[in-house]
């Protein structure tokens, strides 16, 4: 790991090595230390990607945790930050600060069937811990990815996706809110690959990412299901500006989401899900 | 400040007089001394040359969303109750670089951090503030993430405390369990005895630091009478708290997130955020970059925020907390309740000056008040 | 015509059904049947009178709308373990939507005349089928709100980042002198929908330009 510097808020250079687009308005970048150490982090945790003179901003991470020469982000060019980012090349530097927060706990869930369930670009910070769980799939059950999306255009990772599905060791459903073109695949919400099953619910983990109310409806589908409310981890996402708990914005009741999450376990959370403008 | 050092210092009398020396022998030894002076119609907390800067002969009059000095009878130098800015503003300055950026051929490179700032003296400070200083010390003392700048100024900072011989209309210190005695957290603390024949404080020093500067002040042993006099001012101020805090419920709070009282509450408040800016435990921050023209030269900055704004709590596409009855109960809960999931204590330390400095007078006592009497098992409010 | 041990074997291993009373289960497969759709083939029209409803058993199916000059719109796809179509217990039982096989598709069909005599008949019967009705009804209900919220937010299509922009300046431009007219703030709402549509062409263009990605990744 990059030594991480004694101020929290001291971002490290990084370059950026590669720029791939997944869609017309999301991109995964590859970033190598500028110092040339290794970086090392959990599945599940992010980093705070500092553009010179622009600002910050806090992005999942969404390489393989095996992988320390390099540390990947995708990202989907919605504020500021996120566009000036999206103007970046291969050659320019970057600042990050991180890796913050918690993780997906993969090693937690050996011996269960492992269900992730993604939502838009949710499948980004999923895509460290799909990685984690397939380096050591000899130790879960069945390995499940459900994906949403809004239309087959806006499926992230396609080409990753239809490889997983190709495999024996890994059951792939994608579905899309909205038809278009020649899509002949699942058509309707997420929750409907849920309500489908191909999992043992009481022997079951499963990670959920996406927008607030679908994580909510997804997790309310994995309990009709039969899936243990503790058996369920969310990742939140808060406005944050320091990624460490001492800038005060990311509070949701008594948690700061950049510390005690952004992974959640759900049992601890659901009842402030409901609560409006918490 | 001292931490865990047992004050083994006897008590000293000092005279009016020895303040000057005080002053003038912590600047000597490098500090930089701040303590209370009056400006702008208020006692405020800055940098003191010596005794003559000192309220000598002010007091304040605090009411909700109410402050005006007023002259004493007596030439007390620490006869006021607070000032309107805590020692926040020192300790975890409203602005602060965190860095500085050059373009570079390649890319940037982070600049150096400037040299360290001059060690602080408190001088004045109060118990609710000394808790204030405890609470902020945990806030920014995370054990993966810190704030090195914080721990850095509290740590080097000489603390003289003075405790409270009178309380305010808004203090409620008493009733939250930090003052008006001060316990810890100090170098030396004084009590103030004005009366007619003498005007003299009663020193004791609650570090080695503190002892040996007292020592060079060459007081007197102080007479146990004198430690009497002395107590029984510190709680006279105790029991004659302008507000009390219902703290058992205050606690309760996140357990009532829809409780009527929020809107009420809402149509005063003005989410102007002063409660935030006042308040010595809150501790929210924005960063700001900024560049110069050419764009070469960039800055990072750090400055306080309140999350009684809109763009607060904004994720792409809105903010999570728009109406003003979420972002007062998030203050009002975060401070007095979840507080103590974070951090193991309350997030007040009942100083009041949200109360004082509310321009439309919101209690936070009152409020916690109100949602006591309605959740009370006997009384019919709605939950 | 399979055999009604059969039939009978088919109505346990699909979910719908399942723990019904013995008794119950022997009036559903009188009025069971097998059947099976080519990829095209449609399971019941638009506007056709609602004569069955289908447990499928293998397959993906299709609920779509037609739309002159444009490719049917899906409204959702109904697999394997599922049960298709309503409207047979809806009056007037005429299908508001198509249903078109999108996979070799095999299904145990209900005779609705034949079902809703016997349901009539015996409400016992009748209480069993709607309680099973019900709910995948409110479970369609609910699935269906969720596609209107649009969670994912504005897809990538829609909202053409940079392009736009410029689009939406000329589209202003274009509508100069227009604005006089009381009712151009009626129209007003249609200058950046005119914009996107634009940038939608522009997109068009570029993916055309653009590498073929997989269209089937479902």
């Amino acid at each position: 790991m990059t030594s991480m510097p004694k101020d929290p808020m001291l971002p490290v250079p990084f370059r950026i090595e590669r720029v791939q687009r997944e869609l017309s308005d999301t991109f995964t970048m590859e970033m190598v230390p500028k110092d040339g150490g290794a970086f090392s982090f959990k599945a599940g945790q992010f980093n705070m990607l500092y553009v010179f003179g622009v600002g910050e901003v806090p992005i999942s991470i969404s390489g393989d945790p095996a992988d320390r020469s390099k540390v990947v982000h995708t990202t989907r060019a919605v504020g500021a930050v996120t566009k000036a980012l999206d103007a970046l090349k291969a050659g320019d530097e970057i600042g990050v600060r991180g890796p913050f927060g918690t993780d997906w706990p993969v090693e937690a869930a050996y011996g269960q069937d492992l269900v992730f369930v993604a939502g838009g670009v949710g499948l980004a910070p999923l895509r460290p811990a799909i990685y984690q769980a397939m380096a050591n799939r000899e130790r879960f059950g069945r390995v499940v990815v459900l994906y949403g999306a809004r239309t087959p255009e806006d499926i992230l990772f396609k080409k990753e996706l239809e490889r997983w599905r190709g495999r024996f060791d890994m059951d792939v459903a994608v579905t899309v809110d909205r038809a278009t073109g020649k899509w002949s695949g699942n058509v309707g919400v997420v929750t409907k690959l849920v309500a489908r099953g191909g999992f043992d619910p009481l022997h079951t983990t499963a990670f959920v990412c996406g927008p607030e109310v679908m994580m909510r409806y997804v997790a309310a589908e994995l309990e009709k299901k039969g899936v243990a409310r503790s058996s369920v981890w969310v990742s939140m996402e808060r406005n944050m500006k320091c990624g460490c708990g001492l800038c005060g914005h990311c509070q949701w009741g008594p948690h700061f989401v950049c510390k005690d999450g952004p992974v959640f376990r759900f049992d601890r959370i659901a009842d402030m899900f409901s609560i409006r403008e918490l | 400040m001292p931490g865990a050092e047992t004050a083994v210092a006897t008590a000293a009398i000092l005279q009016r007089d020895a303040l000057d020396g005080l002053i003038k022998a912590l600047r000597t030894k490098g500090y930089r001394v701040v303590g209370p002076r009056v400006a702008d119609d208020a006692v405020v907390y800055d940098d003191l040359d010596g005794a003559d800067d000192l309220p000598t002969g002010w007091g304040d009059e605090q009411k909700g969303g109410h402050y005006r000095l007023r002259k004493r009878a007596d030439k007390a130098v620490f006869g006021y109750t607070t000032a309107p800015q805590g020692w926040k503003r020192f300790l975890y300055p409203p602005k602060q670089k965190l860095f500085a950026a050059r373009r570079t051929a390649s890319g940037f490179a982070i600049e150096p951090p400037p040299p360290p700032e001059p060690p602080l003296a408190i001088i004045g400070a109060r118990a609710c503030e000394l808790a204030a200083m405890r609470v902020q010390k945990r806030v920014f003392g995370d054990k993966d993430y810190p704030d090195p700048g914080y721990q850095k100024r509290l740590a080097d900072a000489f603390v003289v405390a003075v405790e409270c011989s009178e309380a305010g209309d808004t203090c409620f210190c008493a009733s939250m369990g930090t003052g008006p005695a001060v316990d810890s957290g100090y170098d030396i603390k004084m009590v103030e005895l004005v009366d007619k024949s003498r005007h003299v404080f009663v020193a004791e020093a609650g570090s080695a630091k503190g002892a040996k500067l007292l020592k060079e002040l060459k007081g007197d042993t102080a007479k146990d009478a004198d430690k009497g006099a002395a107590a029984a001012r510190v709680a006279k101020a105790a029991k004659a708290m302008g507000r009390v805090m219902e703290t058992a419920t205050a606690k309760r709070l996140k357990d009532f997130p829809e409780h009527a009282r929020w809107d009420q509450v809402a149509a005063r408040c003005l989410t102007c955020g002063n409660c935030t800016m006042v308040c010595p435990t809150c501790f929210c921050t924005t960063v700001e970059d900024v560049t110069d023209l050419k764009g070469d030269n960039a800055e990072r900055w750090r400055k306080w925020d309140s999350c009684f704004t809109v763009d607060f709590s904004y994720i792409h596409g809105g903010s999570v907390r728009t109406e003003a009855a979420a972002r007062y109960r998030q203050w009002i809960t975060h401070k007095l309740s979840t507080w103590h999931d974070q951090f193991g204590s309350f997030g007040c330390v009942g100083c009041g000056r949200c109360i004082t400095w509310c321009p439309v007078g919101i209690d936070i006592t009152e409020e916690v008040a109100a949602i006591h009497q309605a959740e009370k098992p006997a009384a019919k409010g709605r939950k | 015509m399979v055999q009604t041990e059969n039939l009978g074997r088919v109505i346990d291993e699909h979910p719908f059904f399942q723990g019904i009373d013995a008794k119950l289960r022997e009036l559903l497969i009188g009025c069971a049947k097998n059947e099976r759709f080519e990829v095209g083939e449609f399971l019941f029209r638009n506007g056709g009178r609602a004569e069955k409803f289908f447990l499928v058993r293998a397959g993906t199916v299709a609920v779509e709308v037609d739309v002159p000059g444009k490719p049917p719109i899906i409204i959702e796809t109904v697999g394997e373990g599922e049960v298709l179509g309503w409207s047979w217990i809806v009056p007037p039982h005429i299908s508001s939507f198509d249903a078109r096989a999108m996979t070799l598709t095999r299904a145990l069909s209900f005779d609705a005349k034949c079902l809703l005599r016997k349901m009539t008949a015996d409400p016992l019967l009748g209480y069993e089928v709607l309680k099973r009705f019900v709910p995948m009804m409110a479970h369609r209900l609910q699935a269906s709100r969720m596609q209107m919220l649009d969670l994912y937010g504005p897809g990538a299509e829609e909202k053409p980042a940079k392009k736009v922009k410029v689009e939406v300046v000329k589209a202003v431009k274009a509508s100069k002198g227009k604005n006089r007219k009381a009712d151009a703030l009626l129209a007003a709402p249609e200058k950046p929908l005119k914009a996107t549509k634009k940038a939608d062409k522009l997109k068009k263009a570029e993916k055309a330009k653009a590498p073929k990605k997989l269209k089937k990744a479902g």
